[in-house]
Order: structure tokens, then C-alpha cells, then sequence
């Protein structure tokens, strides 16, 4: 077994785990906080994607082992319980950017993630290049991206 | 996956002598490689030894004509580094062509190194610029360092810490992705480099990256693309799956070398 002690959604965890402990698993089974997928469990579909110190991580190839000591934001951490909903999330719901929603969450913490990095204003291009690791069965992708661009403007504005 | 013990040294030394002392250990980089191969239960370390907390194997810097850059360095932070995007900027360029942005913020130089996979980028870079592979132990040429297929010259208890790259005057990298998992169904990293000019050739090798005498002597006769003309690729050693046979992927390398090499000059 192994130590670990873990800062999710503001939130520190300490915890005896199995090593062999997936982060994605961790975060599901432990925590219980569901909104994490797992899609393909082969590291492709981005599902599982969460932030780990601020950086777009696959919480399906990351043991929880390797996240000791981090910083963890999921799709839970974006907007408490009750509040309105993070500018991004609001983009997605505001632009049909989902339909079964599977793939959302991963989409929503790729995509907040795109934006700490390459700022407010996204062209298609870039959004679709950078939506490299994230599949979606339902969408066709159109209105994931203009979700994401309209995301992006909404989180220059003052909340 | 299989049970296994988890340990996080703060030193080199610490992580070698784990390394040496514990029985089927394997050391864990970004992980990228090693985790998806242990839940396919295709690797069964005993114990993995985390090099996430050794001190000083990120850094990226100049000493003297030569960019180096550590073993954890991850692939974003070599495509994001001003150092890099100034020095060597085709190496920036091919590490923001691995994978996604996710698996950029985990995996490092080091592992994919170690890991030798036939389609990886990094080799090719480290062929083509002649580079340098430092270990706790030694440095390695990479006509050593690369021994095959999922192969390399590293000891069992030995550590890559750094590769050195000798900036050269122009290179250039193009990869052409395989269209289902976006590694290089044919990659070509081209240089130009004081005294010689080199073709390094990675996806298409049975053995892994190669690299293209042929197309090295005409080009250091005239860096140009027209130079490779008439000159061909032999299939004979060449991969042939479901993406390509060995004849397309002989062909790609004429075709991704000539782009390369247009590259370099622009
Ligand atoms: C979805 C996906 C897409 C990808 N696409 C690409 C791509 O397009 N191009 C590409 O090149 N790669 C690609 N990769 C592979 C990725 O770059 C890996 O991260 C990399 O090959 C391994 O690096 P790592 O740090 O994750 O190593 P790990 O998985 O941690 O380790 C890999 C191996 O190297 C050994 N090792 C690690 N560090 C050292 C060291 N310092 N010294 C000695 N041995 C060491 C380990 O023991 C292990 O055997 C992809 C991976 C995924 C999951
Ligand atoms: S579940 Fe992690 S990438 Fe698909
Ligand atoms: S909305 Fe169904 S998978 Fe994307």
C-alpha cells in the first residue's frame, strides 16, 4: 500500500492506496466524484481528462501514486453545487456542444485548459488541432469547437 | 495490472541504486508508455522507482554550442521552451507534434528514448543532430545508443539524465502521421550540420530509426530538395502493416525528405 495525499476540488484527501491505483479510479471510486469518465481506458478518447497541477493530464494513464502531493481540478471543481455554471460549461449548454454528454467533461477541462495556455481568442483551426486527444461519438465536433471558442471569449469577462 | 511496489527517489544515485538493488524494477517517467503497457499486463515491474521528484533532470539550457536538455523534460515544456523555439527550433516543433496536449504534459525525453518505440519522434532528432545520450553511467552516440527494435544500449540499472544536442546550421523535422494513432507512419528529420549533412529516418524501420546514406551525400553536395531526384529508398527491411507496405513507406521517405529538406531552407 501507499500514502498518498491529494488536493482535489480545493480539498485534501489523504489516503492508503493500492499503487496500482489509477488516478481516474481514485477519483471515481474513492471520492466518488462520477463526472470523470472513462471512455477507452487506452489513453485515446481524453474522457478522463482532469487537471493535475493546472496541466490537462489522462486520469486513466496517470496513477494516483505519481498525482501524490498535486493539485487536482475535475469537472466538479469548476463551479460549486448550486452556483451558475463555469463560462465554459455555460458555452457548451448555450451551444448544443453535447448530446449523450460522455465526452464533455473531458471536452470542458481540455478546453479550460486551452484557454490558461493559448488565451481568448481561438480560431477553428487551433481548437480542432488541439481537440487531438478527445473524441466524441455524438457531435460531429462543430459545435464542440464553436462551444470552446465562445468559452474561451466568456472567460475574459469578469465573473 | 499486477501488484508492484511504488518508490520516489529525490537523487540519482538513489534511483540507481533502487534500480540496481530491487529485482525487475523499472523506473517511471511520465509514464505514458509504461502505464498502458501494464494494464494490457504486458510488463510486470516488481517495483517502479518515480523520477518525478529527482532533482534537476527538467532543465533545459545552453552549454557551449550544444542544447541540453534533462530526461524528465516533458514533450510540452520542449515545444514551449524560448531556448529550444531559439536554438534548435525543429526540435520544438517535433515535440509539439507527439501525441495530444495531454500526453505532452506527461511524457518526457527520456522515456520515449528509453522506450525505442520503431515510430517515435525523438529519435529521429537524436539520429539526425548526432546527438548525445548522458547516463548516470556514460554518454552514448546514438549509432550505440539505438540497438533495434523496442531496443537500446542501457543497462538495466542505467539512467538517461540528459541528451545533448550540437545546434546544427538548418534542420527540419516532417512527420507523417498515421492516421489512427498520430504516430509517424514515415518521419523525417533532416540536418544540416557543420561538417556533414544527415537523413534520419524514423516509422519505417523494421529496426527502428535508420538513417539515409544516399540522400546524405547528395544533399551535402547542394542542400536542395532537387537533389534527392532519381534517388530512391529500397523497401528490403522496410514495415508493412494495415497502414502501409513496405513499397508506400519507401516511397513516403523520398517525398517527406524532399519536404524536409524545403523546410530546413525556409
Ligand atoms: C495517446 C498517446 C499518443 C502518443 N503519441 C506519440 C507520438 O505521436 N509520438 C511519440 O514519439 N510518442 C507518442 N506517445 C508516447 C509518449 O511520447 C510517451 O510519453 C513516451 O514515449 C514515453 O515517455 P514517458 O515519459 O511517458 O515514459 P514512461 O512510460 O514513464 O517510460 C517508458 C520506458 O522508459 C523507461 N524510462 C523512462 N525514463 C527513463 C530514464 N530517464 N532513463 C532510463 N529509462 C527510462 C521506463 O522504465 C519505461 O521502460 C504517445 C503516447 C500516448 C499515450
Ligand atoms: S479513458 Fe482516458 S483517454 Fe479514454
Ligand atoms: S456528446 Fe456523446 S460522446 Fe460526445
Amino acid at each position: 500500500m501507499a500514502k498518498v495525499s491529494i488536493t482535489v476540488n480545493g480539498t485534501v484527501h489523504s489516503a492508503n492506496i493500492d499503487p496500482r491505483t489509477l488516478l481516474v479510479q481514485f477519483l471515481r471510486e474513492n471520492l466518488r466524484l462520477t463526472g470523470t469518465h472513462v471512455g477507452c481506458d487506452t489513453s485515446q478518447c481524453g474522457a478522463c481528462v482532469v487537471h493535475v497541477n493546472g496541466k490537462a493530464v489522462k486520469s486513466c494513464t496517470t496513477l494516483t501514486v505519481m498525482a501524490d502531493g498535486a493539485d487536482v481540478l475535475t469537472i466538479e471543481g469548476l463551479a460549486a453545487d448550486g452556483a451558475p455554471l463555469h463560462p465554459m460549461q455555460e458555452a457548451f449548454r448555450e451551444n448544443h456542444g453535447l448530446q449523450c454528454g460522455f465526452c464533455t467533461p473531458g471536452m470542458i477541462m481540455t478546453a479550460v485548459d486551452l484557454v490558461n495556455r493559448k488565451g481568448h481568442d481561438l480560431d477553428d483551426h487551433t481548437i480542432r488541432e488541439e481537440l487531438e486527444g478527445n473524441l466524441c461519438r455524438c457531435t460531429g465536433y462543430h459545435n464542440i469547437v464553436k462551444s470552446i471558442a465562445a468559452g474561451a471569449k466568456a472567460m475574459a469577462k469578469p465573473a | 495490472m499486477y501488484e508492484f511496489k511504488f518508490s520516489r527517489p529525490a537523487t540519482v544515485r538513489q534511483a540507481a541504486n533502487l534500480l540496481a538493488k530491487t529485482e525487475d524494477a523499472k523506473l517511471i517517467a511520465g509514464g505514458h508508455t509504461l502505464v498502458p503497457v501494464m494494464k494490457q499486463r504486458l510488463a510486470r515491474p516488481a517495483q517502479l522507482i518515480d523520477l518525478s521528484k529527482v532533482e534537476g533532470l527538467d532543465t533545459i539550457e545552453m552549454k557551449g554550442r550544444s542544447l541540453v536538455i534533462g530526461a524528465m523534460a516533458r514533450h510540452a515544456s520542449v515545444a514551449n521552451s524560448a531556448i529550444v523555439k531559439a536554438n534548435i527550433p525543429s526540435l520544438a516543433n517535433l515535440a509539439s507534434m507527439i501525441g495530444d496536449p495531454a500526453v505532452r504534459h506527461m511524457g518526457t525525453i527520456g522515456g520515449s528514448l528509453a522506450n525505442n518505440d520503431p515510430t517515435a519522434d525523438y529519435p529521429a532528432a537524436v539520429m539526425a543532430l548526432d546527438a548525445t545520450v548522458v547516463t548516470n553511467k556514460r554518454k552514448l552516440k546514438p549509432e550505440e545508443f539505438f540497438q533495434g527494435l523496442f531496443t537500446t544500449a542501457l543497462a538495466p540499472d542505467e539512467i538517461i539524465t540528459r541528451v545533448q544536442f550540437p545546434v546544427p546550421k538548418k534542420a527540419a523535422y516532417i512527420k507523417f502521421r498515421n492516421q489512427a494513432s498520430r504516430y509517424a507512419l514515415v518521419g523525417v528529420f533532416v540536418a544540416k550540420r557543420p561538417s556533414e549533412v544527415r537523413v534520419a529516418v524514423t516509422g519505417a524501420g523494421g529496426d527502428g530509426v535508420f538513417r539515409v546514406p544516399q540522400f546524405e551525400e547528395a544533399l551535402k553536395k547542394r542542400f536542395s530538395p532537387k537533389s534527392l531526384d532519381g534517388l530512391t529508398v529500397s523497401a528490403d527491411g522496410l514495415n508493412s502493416d494495415l497502414h502501409g507496405s513496405a513499397e508506400y513507406r519507401a516511397h513516403l521517405i523520398g517525398v517527406i525528405a524532399r519536404r524536409a529538406v524545403e523546410a530546413a531552407n525556409a
